[in-house]
């Protein structure tokens, strides 16, 4: 192996109420591919973070090219040659390929306001041989696919002449022959000497791709390993494997033999053949790594996707969702894991909120809202889930997380829906706070409500789930009851992709 | 000149291709309506109608050109009528008022409308204002400016003859020089937005604004120069208005940024931003025009061209948005 690029050691980094690492090591070799992993919440992105000058380490050292550095912005990595390729794309989908990739750094005729398209075409195409990439430099971005997307991106990491190179998930949204075209990709970059940090959870792929694999759990460092020195199970049991995991769960025996919801043969642009029943009084656990089209089965049922196949059944009787006023019709109720986008209006106040999804009810027969019937109904639920505010009349950006999320929870109540699908409901939420969500879920599921509830933590999963569904690329790959839900067994399946099963 | 409109419209092809069925659908109902029109009436072909159909596109024709500028980054600009009309009224000012030579008149018109444009963009870039109401501003001030300014009452251009000649003499013989000063700036507009680094950066920053920063370009410091482009435009429309009008008529204008929007839109611009053409713009203001001119020929009352107008914007944009779907 070559000599080290890039040694991060030590560093910390706290943010307000947490410490999102505490001395993490990482060391990356010219040539190198080396992956980053952990469970989400593990500290990973927060390092990279660091790395490319998003955010200042609290301490720790870091050096590059046997120098130490302080990366105090964003710019100085890119003119040190450190590229990090998001997971969400940063491009222009209006502009070409190459106007995307000089984009700040047009070659100009002679006359300095002019642009030198040809120029810069021909730079790209240049760019592209050296790599190898079969690309047109003039066709627009947004007629590409995601993997060719993905491939601007990198060549335009690499014409800043980046020695380093991370990338975040890159294969989350590729088929497999657009995978293998990335490999071969990355392959070449290592000949040349690029290092490249590689954050995935694909087990089969870091086992394909990487040299070494350092893991990381709870903002803290654990190992770095070879990666051909060891097995699948052994790098997910340093993963996950803690022992804080109560095994003793505090789970009540609340489910019922009652199917109120089931699905049958669901597909849509992500979901395939998707089959599951839930029960009344029942945490159905849906489990996977990100991606894996968990809240896209969620969408799909509360009609907030369109799907192209299957049947969606309430109550034994088949039911038309097309949108999202269907569902809540059929008494749907969805939490959404992004409260401040899709779930809360946080410039309107406790009362507003609970009542907004059931205004029909507190409507008088003139038509105007019924205030007073609505504030007793909101300081009912206020009261009911524990919602800490002084009152009722209170704007929502005021409240914690946590209360914020029993506000969406109070809404959905109020509209008395039998289903009720959690998306990641703790995200977000501090300690304290997330057990009161579970003992709120317990009630909800003792009340003979049927709860969906999706979590991307497994100890969350295993703690309040009766049983699990287990999701990967689209599908269901796996059904644990609670007796037979592990971690490891959860990970098995979540990590079933189509070519090994 | 031929061979200088062809290469824009083959530049034209490159960064925009989505666009370009858009474009090809407003220039076939553009030929379907004077079509139907000749038709219709016999007056509608006749050189002197199509004349006149050009000379009334140019003012809100120049209009929208810098107005699919601001709309290309996803920005609106709500000013360009009552700053169009503070425009003539300087030029009228300093013309016939302060008896300055006339083509330093034209200029103090052009450079009251950048001035606007440079306002604006410093408010929507520097002060965080957004587009619509810093530009919403902007209208009411750049009207109560005009009318300041000019004492309420129209400045007319009795001792300076010369000036209607601006829009109304013909140096090429039939046609009038407003005609092709709105072709002349439609090119060089064309040219701005498919050559130049501020006309990639207007497609850039409606693109995506966040990814064009994070790229190291200067975001701010674009925004305020096609902001400022955009009111040279604006400007040079109030000169043509003036000249058209041997006058400078305060109290003209408001409306005058809505048929512009309309011309922009209609013609394949796209109001989020990334996506636009000065050939399309060309293209909608000519099919406003041609409209209304038809309309009255046919003896339409003018309350119903307007009805008519509405609705084929509603046309244009659900066409657009089919089309949009399918793709």
């Amino acid at each position: 192996m070559g000599k080290a690029l890039l040694k991060m050691e030590a560093i910390s980094k706290g943010f307000p109420g947490v410490q999102a690492l505490s001395d993490v090591n990482f060391e990356l070799q010219a040539g190198e591919v080396h992956s980053l992993l952990g469970e989400n919440g593990a500290g990973k992105s927060t390092l990279m973070k660091i790395l490319t000058g998003i955010y200042q380490k609290d301490d720790g050292e870091i050096t590059y090219l046997g120098e130490k550095v302080d990366i105090t912005d964003t710019k100085m990595a890119q003119d040190l040659g450190i590229s990090m390729i998001h997971q969400e794309l940063n491009l222009m989908p209006d502009l070409t390929v190459a106007q995307n990739i000089f984009i700040g750094r047009e070659p100009r005729s002679k006359l300095k306001f002019l642009l030198n398209e040809n120029e810069l075409n021909k730079r790209t195409q240049k760019l592209f041989n050296q790599l190898n990439l079969n690309l047109d430099p003039k066709a627009l971005i947004g007629d590409l696919t995601v993997a060719k997307q993905q491939m601007v991106e990198i060549a335009k990491a690499l014409s800043f002449n980046a020695k380093i190179l991370i990338m975040d998930e890159p294969t989350a949204a590729l088929t497999d022959s657009e995978i293998d075209t990335l490999f071969e990709i990355i392959e070449r970059l290592r000949s040349k000497g690029v290092g490249i940090v590689y954050i995935s959870h694909r087990m089969e792929e870091l086992k394909r791709i990487t040299d070494r694999i350092t893991i990381m759990r709870d903002g803290s460092y654990i190992d770095t390993v070879i990666t051909k020195h060891i097995s699948i199970d052994k790098i997910i049991q340093m993963m996950v494997g803690r022992a804080i995991y109560d095994n003793s769960k505090p789970m009540i025996e609340t489910g019922t033999d009652k199917v109120i919801l089931e699905v049958k043969n669901l597909n849509n642009r992500v979901l395939k053949n998707i089959n599951f029943e839930l029960k009344k009084g029942e945490i159905l656990g849906f489990a996977g790594l990100m991606g894996a089209g968990r809240t896209e089965v969620a969408r799909a049922i509360f009609g907030a996707d369109p799907i192209t196949s299957g049947e969606i059944l309430i109550n034994r009787k088949e039911v038309q969702i097309k949108a999202p006023n269907d569902a809540v019709r059929n008494g749907i109720g969805y939490i959404s894991e992004d409260r401040k986008r899709f779930g809360l209006m946080v410039d309107m106040d406790v009362k507003t909120n609970i009542a907004i999804a059931s205004i029909k009810d507190f409507l008088n027969p003139i038509g105007w809202a019924n205030d007073s019937k609505i504030a007793k109904v909101s300081k009912e639920m206020v009261q009911k889930l524990g919602v800490k505010t002084p009152s009722i009349n209170q704007q929502l950006k005021f409240l914690s997380g946590g209360n914020q999320q029993k506000v969406v929870i109070a809404k959905w109540l109020t509209r008395d829906c039998d289903i009720l699908i959690f998306d990641e409901p703790t995200r977000g939420i501090d300690v304290g706070a997330k057990g009161e969500i579970y003992k709120l879920l317990n009630e909800l599921a003792e009340q003979g409500k049927a709860i969906i509830m999706i979590s991307s933590e497994l100890p969350e999963v295993l703690r309040m789930s009766h049983r699990v569904m287990v999701m990967c690329e689209g599908r269901i790959t796996g059904e644990l009851s609670s007796e037979n839900a592990s971690q490891e067994s959860i990970m098995n399946f979540a990590t079933q992709r189509v070519s090994i099963s | 000149m031929n061979t200088i409109t062809t290469e824009i419209m083959k530049n034209n092809k490159l960064p925009f291709k989505s666009g370009a069925l858009q474009q090809l659908l407003a220039f076939a109902s553009l030929i379907l309506l004077i079509i139907f029109f000749s038709i219709a009436s016999p007056n509608f072909l006749q050189f002197s109608n199509i004349v006149g159909i050009l000379l009334s596109t140019a003012v809100i024709g120049i209009l929208a050109l810098g107005a699919t500028f601001v709309i290309t980054t996803g920005g609106i600009d709500l000013s360009v009528g009552t700053v169009m009309t503070l425009s003539s009224v300087m030029t009228a000012l300093f013309v016939t008022t302060l008896g300055g030579p006339t083509i330093l008149g034209v200029l103090v018109g052009i450079l009251t409308g950048a001035f606007c444009g440079l306002l604006c963009g410093l408010a929507i870039a520097k002060m965080k204002i957004p587009p619509f109401i810093a530009t919403l501003a902007m209208m009411m001030i750049a009207k109560g400016m005009a009318l300041v300014i000019s004492g309420a009452s129209p400045i007319y251009f009795t001792n300076t003859p010369g000036f209607s000649n601006i829009a109304l003499g013909t140096i090429i013989p039939g046609i009038p020089n407003g005609v092709i000063i709105f072709f002349g700036a439609a090119i060089i507009g064309a040219l701005i937005l498919s050559k130049t680094i501020v006309g990639r950066y207007t497609f850039a920053l409606g693109s995506n604004e966040e990814a064009t920063r994070l790229s190291g370009v200067n975001v701010d410091s674009w925004k305020i120069k096609i902001y400022t482009i955009a009111g040279v435009f604006t400007g040079l429309a109030g000169v043509i208005m003036a000249s058209r009008l041997n006058s400078a008529q305060p109290a003209l204008g408001m409306g005058y940024e809505l048929e512009a929007i309309a011309a922009v839109v209609i013609g394949g611009t796209s109001l989020s931003g990334g996506k636009g053409t000065i050939i399309g713009t060309v293209i909608g203001a000519l099919i406003m025009s041609v409209l209304t001119n038809g309309l009255r020929i046919l003896s339409v009352p003018q309350e119903w061209q307007t009805v008519v107008v509405g609705f084929v914007i509603i046309l244009a944009v659900y066409a657009d948005n089919l089309r949009r779907k399918k793709a």
